[in-house]
């Protein structure tokens, strides 16, 4: 007996990857040059799978006032946010994401896993009730284990489903928790948080929505889903990260609950590591300034639709309709491992994700776009997808826009499906 | 539907795992979702979704440890279905 006896179906499926293919799980950026390139085993290579949908993260403006925090206030904290790790800056950091969203609070954690460890656990315990959308990312599921209440977890972007889970709970459902993304990470579909809201005020449950993807991405404003479905008043709790739109690391919760500042004092996740360095603060304020007025969302949009459109012409199974996650959808593992292989070979780097991380049975090569993509890069993109499809033959040699022009109105139809959730 | 006889119920549950029987095993108490039906974490709570909407009751993840066999699935219908219809753990 070994304790990693367990692991053996793990170690065994990773070594029978296909011998002629690149490790997808070991990959290294030897140089990064650019919000959009990397050198890879010495490969120039276009990166269409970062989550930095804003391209901020070589932004002079940011960079400028990372360098000059460093200077002044050191390499890092050395000390969690209860003791001695809360410098000015993370106070004015969380000011900042109050008046963002136009809530009371704002509380600031190490990373976007550890906000969502520490809400949920905290605010729903033993006696509570969680209901999840079923594609939530892990960190939300992990939040609600620690936590021990009670998970429910309803189909995904399905508000009858949530009702009639909610339903079944009856008279004990009190003091409920529900729980979904704005944009989901893996398929890059957007909630239908309407229909979500209305529900949750026909129970008088609590929602929290983690926009870590539609942060700077969607909304008027930049603020998200929830922004952009004008259902804000219905959210009581906004979950986000720094480490996608914004360019760095560090994770947030706001809220206007007036008891909402307590969690400072429970939660473990934040009390119990240290907090972000003053160089990181000092960057996520200069993005989070830079994405409440920029044109980079419309640009990040025309490049989505450049995409997404490009890969339909071409005869790939899309997760979702347009947005800035574009999943080809690959039956195999095998030919999604080959596939993802010969992209970063062809200087094309984007995610492989393989079931059970993926939702249905399907193996995704997960591109995200990013502001900063040129058209140049999204025909080269489209280029190396169309050559390694056709050489795999998981697509044929006739765009499908050439081949069936009436394919075009039944294909509008499960966008539309998607579209009004 | 909600027919608190073991038996009928181990059967509903039976029908409603055929749909996620690829391997076309055959179905006892001691069937395992992992090693004999080779379902992974997301397709069996997929299947406890279909086997709450069968009974109208509530299943609640935190349950899903303990469900590795049909039998054990069965048994906590029966449970759920006799008791409070909460799906408290």
């Amino acid at each position: 007996m070994d304790l990693f006896d367990k692991f053996s179906p793990i170690i065994d499926a990773h070594a029978n990857l296909p011998a002629d293919a690149e490790d997808p799980f070991n990959v290294s950026m030897d140089k990064i040059l650019s919000p959009t390139e990397a050198i890879i085993k010495g490969r120039h290579t276009i990166l269409a799978g970062t989550n930095n949908y804003l391209g901020l993260t070589f932004d002079e403006r940011p960079l400028k006032a990372a360098h000059a925090a460093l200077d002044a206030g050191g390499t890092g904290t050395t000390g969690s946010r209860v003791l001695n790790g809360t410098y000015a800056g993370h106070k004015a950091l969380e000011q900042d994401l109050a008046d963002f969203y136009g809530q009371q609070h704002a509380i600031v954690f190490s990373t976007g896993y550890q906000a969502n460890l520490g809400v949920i656990s905290t605010l729903a315990g033993p006696k509570n009730f969680i209901l999840i959308d079923s594609d939530c990312h892990a960190s939300i599921y992990d939040g609600c284990r620690l936590g021990g209440a009670t998970i429910i977890r309803f189909r995904h972007n399905d508000a009858a489903d949530l009702d009639k889970r909610l339903r079944r709970l009856g008279e004990q459902g009190s003091n409920i928790l529900i729980v979904v993304e704005g944009i989901y990470s893996m398929l890059g579909d957007i909630a239908p948080l309407r229909e979500i809201a209305a529900v949750k005020r026909k129970y008088g449950a609590y929602l929290m929505v983690d926009e870590a993807h539609s942060l700077g991405v969607m909304g008027k404003t930049g603020r998200g889903v929830a922004q952009e479905q004008g259902v804000e008043a219905d959210v009581d709790f906004i979950v986000g990260t720094f480490s996608k739109s914004v360019g760095t690391i560090g994770g947030f919760c706001v809220s206007s609950h007036p008891k909402f500042e307590v969690l400072r004092l429970v939660m473990r996740p934040y009390m119990f590591t240290a907090s972000l360095p003053p160089s990181v603060v000092a960057s996520a304020r200069a993005s989070l300034a830079i994405i409440t007025a920029s044109n980079l969302r419309e640009k990040l949009w025309a490049n989505a639709r450049a995409l997404h459109q490009g890969m339909e012409r071409l005869g790939f199974s899309l997760g979702a309709s347009c947005s800035p996650v574009v999943a080809i959808k690959i039956a195999a593992i095998d030919d999604a491992v080959r596939f993802w292989s010969e992209l970063l070979r062809a200087g094309v780097y984007v995610n492989l994700a393989v079931p059970p991380a993926t939702p249905g049975r399907d193996s995704l090569l997960r591109c995200s776009l990013c502001a900063a993509h040129s058209p140049e890069q999204i025909e080269k993109i489209l280029g190396v997808f169309q050559s390694v499809g056709r050489r795999l033959d998981l697509i044929s040699e006739t765009p499908r826009d050439d081949a069936d022009a009436k394919t075009a109105v039944s294909r509008s139809t499960p966008d539309a499906a998607a579209a009004t959730g | 539907m909600t027919d608190p006889d073991a038996q009928s119920i181990f059967r509903q549950v039976c029908d409603l795992v055929e749909p996620f029987n690829r391997n076309k095993v055959p179905l006892t108490e001691e069937t395992t979702f992992s090693a004999d039906l080779e379902l992974d974490s997301l397709a069996v709570m997929d299947f406890v979704a279909a086997v709450e909407d069968h009974f109208d009751i509530t299943v609640p993840l935190n349950l899903l440890p303990d469900l590795e066999t049909i039998g054990q699935v069965a048994s906590a219908v029966e449970k759920i279905i006799k008791g409070d219809n909460s799906g408290s753990v």
